[in-house]
């Protein structure tokens, strides 16, 4: 039993030596063959690592703006059909809370002397929004309690807004018409520097206004959608049951007025998307490996035909079809897996490449090694196969009268 | 001497080809036994089936109908591994022009019979050295085939044939290629080896180098006779 194994671990040993003896004797055919594989496996790693690493660092900043935050959406009951700026004030007083940010948004038309457009997105913002967004405002001020409560009509307006209404112009404290009603312009401020997850999902607001505002120009006193900056110490876990007792009692203890939500949601869409993403893209690059597969099934195919003179001699000192068979398919396992290692290497540095340009944090996976080595190895096997298995059924006397 | 078939008979045997719509017979009927410790020279003219004959013995060939018997075994019933652990243990072939791997040099040729054979690696290189030694080229172990003379070759080949101490020993040739001093030289390692026991055939189509055998046989034609009273009388 040791003996066989011993011998066996011998023949695997020569063979290997034969094979690498081999293959560095073809240099440039084994070079070239090896080239299909390895940039399919360069595909293939680059591919998924890359899009591994942008779907983490884009899941970690949505879980790093929505840790601590819930979002609140009110449907309301009959008695109560949303939340007045009183009920936010409360909810703000609440232990668990920071602050909250109401987000009224609103449709309508924007004109300055015979200049108008139509559609623009309006949105109503409080203080906190501005202090949670401190870097927002690139001229002018924020808007502040006092607009709030004065319910006055100011706004800030967007560096396109600038553009299409006061071209050459300082707009500071000129005059803008929403909805046919004057407002003074207060601040610019730049949509760039706002990563809020709403931003991204609604698309950035043209002008913004006191929400205090936003409610009148929508003619009603409720605020339906907001988000809640949780306290210190405090988490969704945490705070979902102190905020629906709250919030049950504010609405009478009435089923589904509002709805709470957390951005775990959102993540786990987000990863699902882009692991989808990622199997896509396999597949397409699996598809420059098959190519790959045949290149070097090709070789060995013609490395057969050339070797059958070796091969009959082989058998004619006593190889078994089954060594001839191991010897070959060794060959092509090796040719196809070091294009597999060089293909995860120089995948990995592509992906740090395109990692470092997109500022996505790169991290090496082991998945993506496991499967680019791992692949290339089994094309080498399946694609070795069949000419492996051609060589071990050659005729030694066939093959010996070929010389 | 008292017959012992059991170790190498070979009776009726026939071997023809597909030629066209009919068959070319080459080998009509051969019959021949051979004991332990002969050594025999098979005489013939080109196109004989001399090659085709010793290549059946050596079992790289099948017979088309017929008796092979070596060593106890019927090579009839045997599948392709007990064939090549035949070739690899029973028979020490060697080639009309050598038929050494040009990429590995003297001593791994001789060793390649070895790995087969499931030797490890350092008894694999102290028996092929032993053997190379033995052929009188212990000075030439690392040296590739193409930085060797013809005879050189010629003996590395037998170096591998016998190294792993087969029951059989054949020779198609062996002195084709080879100038007639070199063939001689060949010629009195093969006496030797015979005297240290081995078995030898050995195909010819020179009567001169046929008479180096103990016993000879013509085949002409695809059959085989034996003279009366030995090679001196070939
Ligand atoms: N594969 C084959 N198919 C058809 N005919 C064959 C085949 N192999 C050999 N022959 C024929 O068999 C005959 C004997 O061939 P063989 O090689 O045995 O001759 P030989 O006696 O060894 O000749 P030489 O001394 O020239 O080597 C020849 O006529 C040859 O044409
Ligand atoms: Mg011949």
């Amino acid at each position: 039993m040791l003996r066989r194994l011993r011998a066996s671990l011998s023949m695997l040993l020569e063979n290997i030596h034969m094979s690498v003896t081999n293959i560095a004797q073809n240099r440039l055919r084994s070079a070239l063959t090896v080239l299909g594989i390895m940039i399919g496996v360069t595909a293939v790693i680059a591919l998924i690592t890359t899009v591994t690493a942008v779907s983490t660092s884009i899941t970690s900043s949505f879980a790093s703006m929505g840790a601590g935050t819930l979002t609140l959406s009110v449907t309301g009951s009959d008695l109560k059909t949303g939340l007045a700026p009183e009920d936010l004030e409360m909810l703000t007083n609440m232990e668990c809370i920071e602050g909250v940010t109401p987000s009224v948004t609103l449709r309508s038309r924007v004109s300055r002397g015979s200049d108008y457009e139509s559609n623009i997105t309006i949105a109503g913002r409080n203080p906190y929004w501005f202090s949670v967004n401190e870097d927002i405002v690139t001229r002018g001020r924020q808007l502040n309690v006092l607009d709030m409560n004065g319910i006055h009509y100011c706004c800030l307006i967007d560096q396109d807004m600038q553009e299409s209404f006061f071209y050459g112009e300082d707009p500071l404290e000129k005059t803008l018409y929403v909805s046919g009603l004057p407002f003074t312009v207060v601040g610019i401020f730049d949509t760039s520097g706002d990563t809020s997850v709403a931003a991204m999902l609604s698309g950035s607001p043209d002008i913004l206004i006191p929400y205090t505002t936003a409610l009148r120009l929508n003619n009603t006193t409720d605020v339906t959608s907001l988000t809640l900056y949780l306290a210190e110490g405090w988490d969704s876990g945490t705070a979902t049951p102190v905020l629906e007792s709250a919030l049950d009692e504010l609405f009478s203890y009435e089923e589904d007025c509002y709805e709470i939500n957390n951005m775990d949601s959102l993540e786990s869409t987000m990863e699902s998307m882009t692991s989808m993403m990622a199997a896509l893209l396999g597949g397409i690059a699996s598809i420059a490996l098959l190519v790959g597969g045949i290149g070097i099934m090709n070789m060995m195919l013609t490395s057969v035909t050339e070797r059958t003179v070796e091969i009959g001699l082989k058998k004619a000192l006593g190889a078994k079809p089954r060594q001839i068979q191991a010897q070959f398919l060794i060959e092509s396992f090796i040719l196809s897996l070091s294009g597999g290692v060089i293909g995860t290497i120089i995948g990995l540095g592509v992906s740090f490449g395109l990692c470092r340009a997109m500022g996505a944090a790169f991290t090496v996976s082991h998945g993506a090694i496991i499967l680019g080595v791992g692949f290339s190895a089994l094309v080498g096997i399946v694609f070795g196969w069949a000419p492996a298995r051609k060589a071990s059924k050659l005729n030694p006397i066939d093959a010996l009268r070929r010389m | 001497m008292e017959a012992r078939p059991n170790f190498f008979a070979m009776t009726d045997l026939r071997k023809s080809y597909p030629l066209g719509d009919e068959r070319l017979e080459v080998l009509h009927g051969i019959s021949l036994t051979l004991e332990k410790g002969e050594y025999l020279s098979v005489l013939g003219p080109s196109g004989s089936g001399k090659s085709t004959l010793i290549n059946i013995i050596g079992c790289l060939d099948t017979a088309t109908s017929g008796d092979y018997i070596l060593n106890g075994q019927r090579i009839e019933d045997m599948d392709e591994d007990d064939l090549a652990w035949i070739r690899n243990r029973e028979i020490g072939f060697i080639f009309q022009n050598s038929q050494l791997l040009p990429r590995l040099d003297a001593q791994k040729n001789v060793e390649l019979p070895l790995i087969y054979a499931g030797v490890p690696g350092r008894e694999r290189a102290r028996r092929a050295r032993e053997m190379l030694e033995r052929v009188g080229l212990s000075d030439r172990m690392e040296h590739y085939p193409s930085q060797l003379s013809g005879g050189q070759q010629q003996r590395v080949a037998i170096a591998r044939a016998l190294v792993t101490r087969p029951t059989l020993l054949l020779a198609d040739e062996p002195t084709g290629a080879l100038d007639q001093k070199t063939g001689r030289q060949v010629m009195e390692l093969f006496q030797q080896l015979n005297e240290e026991g081995n078995t030898i055939i050995m195909i010819t189509h020179d009567l001169n180098i046929a008479k180096h055998a103990r016993r000879v046989v013509y085949i002409v034609d695809g059959e085989i006779t034996e003279p009366e009273g030995g090679p001196e009388y070939a």
